[in-house]
């Protein structure tokens, strides 16, 4: 059914009204073009919403931590006017321990409980992470050049990553490139004694990801955290009031406020094409709609093999879309509980930021070691927060809810998910309750989302919440693939907006921003 | 077990099922790979073997020639989706020379497209190409399989092949039109045929089990005794395939899947194909760096060259002048014509010279008794083929 006053055709659809998907149409709105953003889902949000997951209690059912999205960004589409709060900002990380005290690390590169030498060497590791990731951060947001093409603005980029590298000065370059290729395990076992420490580190640079510590190109993963990090204006862990979701309902306004038109409850069934260009979109129910041109922020393989269709491109780019890596590894874990959770050791005012599961890095290795061959560990690693404990409004009064990405649950289970399901959950909480004992007591309800899950829920094939393996062959000029890789693609008139681009998944937004301006610049507006 | 599951280790080049016949009619033993099999590159002079292409039947063992069997609900979306000619609008029991290409619009090879049945074709091929076949087929609902061991198959060409296969027992056989498929009985053994092949003259192609081969091998050189029957080989053939300009890949052409070096590539435009792309007809892979490629003009060509004397040029290089100083490209075939009695070439030819009329030089290194001479000739581009006779269009053909 047509809204009543819709445009006959609009200047741009955007599919999915994700982050990204917000970002980019709050961004064409702007820059004048009519907009209609399709939402499959009942609400706006994609895999940055806040849902009931137990009679009364909500969670941020994907992402869950916001840390990444520029503070520009956040300014300028102005979502503080349009109701976005912090619950939390500047959360602490807390690695918690087996039997021993729990080590905390502060966002700004305080540590508790370490010994001197390692206390001074995590100073300095800090320090230089920090530069490396100042170095590469504006290569995060902008748009990659192309390769092999010639052409000038291309070869100016490439210059440009280059002079951010040559820029470090030569001892901190030659260090870059030494430590650019490394494992992340190397790098740590360099740096640090401590187990714990070293594990806490590591994780950031396998969580989400098809890694171990040992993986190669691992430093890479983490530095690109880092740098994101870094281009978001060091945010810091932070927790929007009312979960990610209101993060997307903020973005929702803003683009609406611009003049973007959301219908929720509306999926695309295909992209439509007509004298090789993008026309329009067709949906589950039949209405067609055109437009002049198509955004999408659906994963690559959903774009390109589902909605558009293998027949309206080349074989050699439906080959690499296909090869893109996107079986997702990580579960979410959502725990009702009738009271706060207590980890051992863990004090209340480090209760509010987030807790890992990592005592070491060999741990988090053997967690891989299962995934890799269809199984999963009985000692997993987890990122848990309690959301409850900065913003009440997500449990009924004095309960609480507890968030958990359990690492690594492989996509493709040898065993399947139909009978892994219960066995999976129990061996999380198992890992819980020896950390913060009597919590099974005090569940109301819970709920796991396993890749295949989050496949349905969040339509990402794979169930890969960065659309996509963030590793050194598929990031830059090759994320998602040669071909589509500055958010234009092959078949005119459609472009990508999602984490599947560069720069890639995480709540960040750049890829929406930087696809809308990619739309803005070779498109016209309707007459 | 087929043969080619056996350890190849022992046995590096399979054999034919014509191979036993081959080898007794060879005398001088001159055998060469092709695909994995073992083939006759000369039986006994070239001269004789070209001869009887051109005025009376030979037999051209091509089994080796890979063939896939395309089938499912998708089989025409999926073809039309791969090469660059439209294949809808290919009639059942019809065969058509087909190219297709990589994303960039460059030749990853040739070959024909047989229509066998409903939803059911047949790719033929010169080299083994499944992965790009399968890497085509993502999102499509066919199936792929290569029978290339299954079929066995015999090239019956030259003016009196009709005549002869008539004489075998093909009754019928001569209301078959050029490029049409029909269904024979040969004693007890049932023959596919087609009206193809690669000689630019009259000629059927016969596809069969190979349990089949060797009789019906024997039952045509029986039948084609009095008509001047011969068993040719792969050098031959060449001869009558470059008068008919037919392009021979790894020759004229690398496979796009093949070059290392940038721009050794080549698009159906550069080529001389571009009859056979339908840019009308919906999306095909490489359409549109094709288009881009037709809008800016292709920057070289394939051509047929009539070179001056009678020294077949082989491997030239072409210069814009006969000082020699301006390579403007080379030749890929080149042979005398003993039937056009020209000294014709295929050569990649820089624009703007390859437009019909103009003169390039062919730089002809001659080897006179170990002492080598070289030789500017002049050379014109020429249409082609070179020669195009009205008997391999003919339906019926020629009684002889």
């Amino acid at each position: 059914m047509a809204v009543a006053g819709a445009p006959s055709r609009y200047d741009c659809i955007v599919i999915g009204g994700g982050h990204n998907g917000l970002v980019c149409a709050a961004t064409l709105a702007r820059g004048g073009r009519s907009v209609l953003v399709l939402e499959a889902g009942a609400q706006v949000g994609g895999a940055a919403l806040t849902r009931e997951f137990a009679p009364g209690f909500r969670v941020s059912a994907g992402a869950h931590l916001l840390h990444l999205m520029p503070a520009q960004l956040l300014r300028e589409l102005q979502l503080g006017a349009h109701g976005l709060e912090w619950a939390a900002e500047g959360m602490p990380t807390t690695a918690l321990l087996a039997g021993g005290a729990p080590l905390t690390l502060s966002d700004e590169g305080a540590a508790s409980g370490l010994s001197a030498a390692d206390s001074q060497a995590y100073s300095l590791y800090k320090m230089r992470m920090r530069r490396f990731a100042a170095a590469l951060a504006p290569v995060l947001s902008r748009v990659p050049p192309r390769l092999g093409t010639g052409d000038w603005a291309d070869r100016l980029a490439l210059l440009r990553i280059g002079w951010q590298v040559r820029k470090l000065g030569r001892r901190d370059m030659r260090e870059l490139l030494r430590i650019g290729g490394m494992n992340v395990f190397d790098l740590l076992e360099e740096n640090f004694d401590s187990a714990a420490l070293k594990g806490a580190l590591g994780f950031d640079a396998i969580l989400g990801a098809n890694f171990g510590p040992r993986s190669p190109g691992t430093v890479l993963t983490l530095l690109y955290r880092l740098a994101a990090e870094c281009a978001a204006g060091d945010l810091g862990l932070s927790q929007p009031k009312g979960g990610m979701g209101a993060l997307c309902n903020a973005l929702a306004k803003a683009a609406s406020a611009a003049g973007a038109m959301i219908r929720t409850g509306a999926p695309v069934a295909s992209i439509l094409v007509e004298g090789d260009c993008a026309a329009g979109v067709t949906l589950e129910s039949g209405e067609r709609i055109s437009a002049r041109c198509v955004v999408s922020s659906a994963d690559p393989k959903t774009t390109f093999l589902r909605l558009l269709g293998p027949r309206h491109l080349d074989a050699g780019f439906v080959r690499r879309v296909n090869h893109i890596r996107s079986r997702g590894l990580a579960a979410k874990l959502h725990l009702a509980l009738n009271r706060a959770p207590s980890f051992s050791g863990v004090s209340e005012a480090n209760l509010c930021g987030r807790l890992l599961i990592a005592p070491s890095l060999q741990h988090i290795e053997h967690a891989y070691n299962h995934a890799k061959y269809g199984e999963f560990s009985a000692a997993p690693v987890m990122e848990i927060t309690v959301p409850t404990v900065n913003d009440p409004t997500l449990a009924p009064p004095g309960q609480h809810v507890l968030s958990a990405i359990v690492q690594y649950a492989p996509y493709a289970l040898k065993d399947g998910w139909q009978s892994g399901r219960s066995r999976f959950m129990d061996t999380a909480l198992d890992a819980l309750e020896r950390l913060a004992p009597g919590i099974r007591g005090c569940l109301v309800g819970a709920e796991l989302l396993t890749p295949h899950d989050m496949e349905q829920e969040f339509r990402i094939n794979g169930g890969h919440w960065h659309h996509g393996d963030l590793a050194f062959d598929q990031f830059l000029m090759v994320r998602p693939v040669p071909g589509a890789a500055q958010y234009r693609t092959p078949l005119e008139g459609l472009f990508l907006c999602g984490a599947g681009c560069h720069p890639g998944g995480g709540v960040m937004g750049i890829a929406g921003r930087n696809a809308a301006q990619q739309v803005l610049k070779m498109s016209s507006k309707s007459p | 077990m087929t043969e080619s599951l056996a350890p190849h280790f022992k046995q590096p080049l399979l054999k034919t099922p014509f191979h036993e016949r081959a080898r007794a009619l060879s005398q001088l033993d001159s055998f060469i790979p092709w695909a994995g099999y073992t083939t006759v590159d000369v039986f006994t002079t070239m001269e004789q073997e070209y001869f009887a292409i051109r005025n009376a039947t030979t037999l051209y063992d091509l089994t080796p020639m890979v063939k896939y069997r395309v089938a499912g609900p998708d089989a025409l979306p999926y073809l039309n989706r791969l090469v660059t000619r439209d294949i809808a609008k290919l009639k059942a029991d019809r065969v058509t020379y087909c190219v297709w290409c990589n994303d960039a619009g460059h030749l990853i090879d040739d070959g024909t497209i047989f229509r066998m049945g409903e939803g059911e074709y047949r790719i033929c091929t010169a080299e083994r190409r499944l992965d790009w076949l399968l890497d085509s087929a993502i999102g499509f609902d066919i199936e792929i399989g290569e029978v290339t061991e299954q079929v066995a198959a015999l090239a019956v060409q030259g003016p009196t092949s009709c005549a002869v296969l008539k004489a075998a027992g093909l009754r019928g056989i001569d209301k078959l039109k050029p490029f049409e498929i029909g269904y024979f009985a040969l004693g007890t053994h049932r023959l596919t045929v087609s009206r193809t092949g690669f000689t630019g003259d009259l000629g059927y192609e016969l596809w069969m089990e190979p349990e089949a081969a060797e009789a019906v091998w024997d039952a045509l050189m029986e039948a084609g005794r009095s008509r001047g029957i011969r068993a040719v080989g792969s050098q031959a053939l060449n001869v009558a395939r470059i008068e008919a300009g037919f392009l021979l890949p790894n020759v004229d052409f690398v496979s796009a899947e093949h070059t290392i070096r940038t721009g050794r590539d080549r698009s159906p435009l550069e080529l001389g194909l571009g009859w056979l792309v339908d840019f009308n007809k919906g999306h095909f892979t490489g359409r549109r760096a094709l288009l881009t490629e037709r809008a800016q003009g292709s920057r070289r060509q394939l051509v047929g060259l009539d070179v001056g004397g009678n020294k077949p040029a082989h491997n030239s290089l072409l210069y814009a002048d006969d000082s020699g100083k301006r390579y403007i490209g080379s030749i890929t075939s080149a042979t005398w014509s003993p039937t056009c009695k020209r000294n014709i070439a295929l050569a990649m030819v820089d624009a703007p010279h390859f437009r019909i009329g103009s003169t390039v030089w062919a730089e002809i290194y001659l080897n006179r008794e170990l002492v080598w001479e070289r030789r500017m000739s002049r050379a014109q581009v020429v249409e082609r083929p070179f020669f195009a006779p009205d008997r391999r269009r003919a339906t019926p053909p020629a009684e002889f």
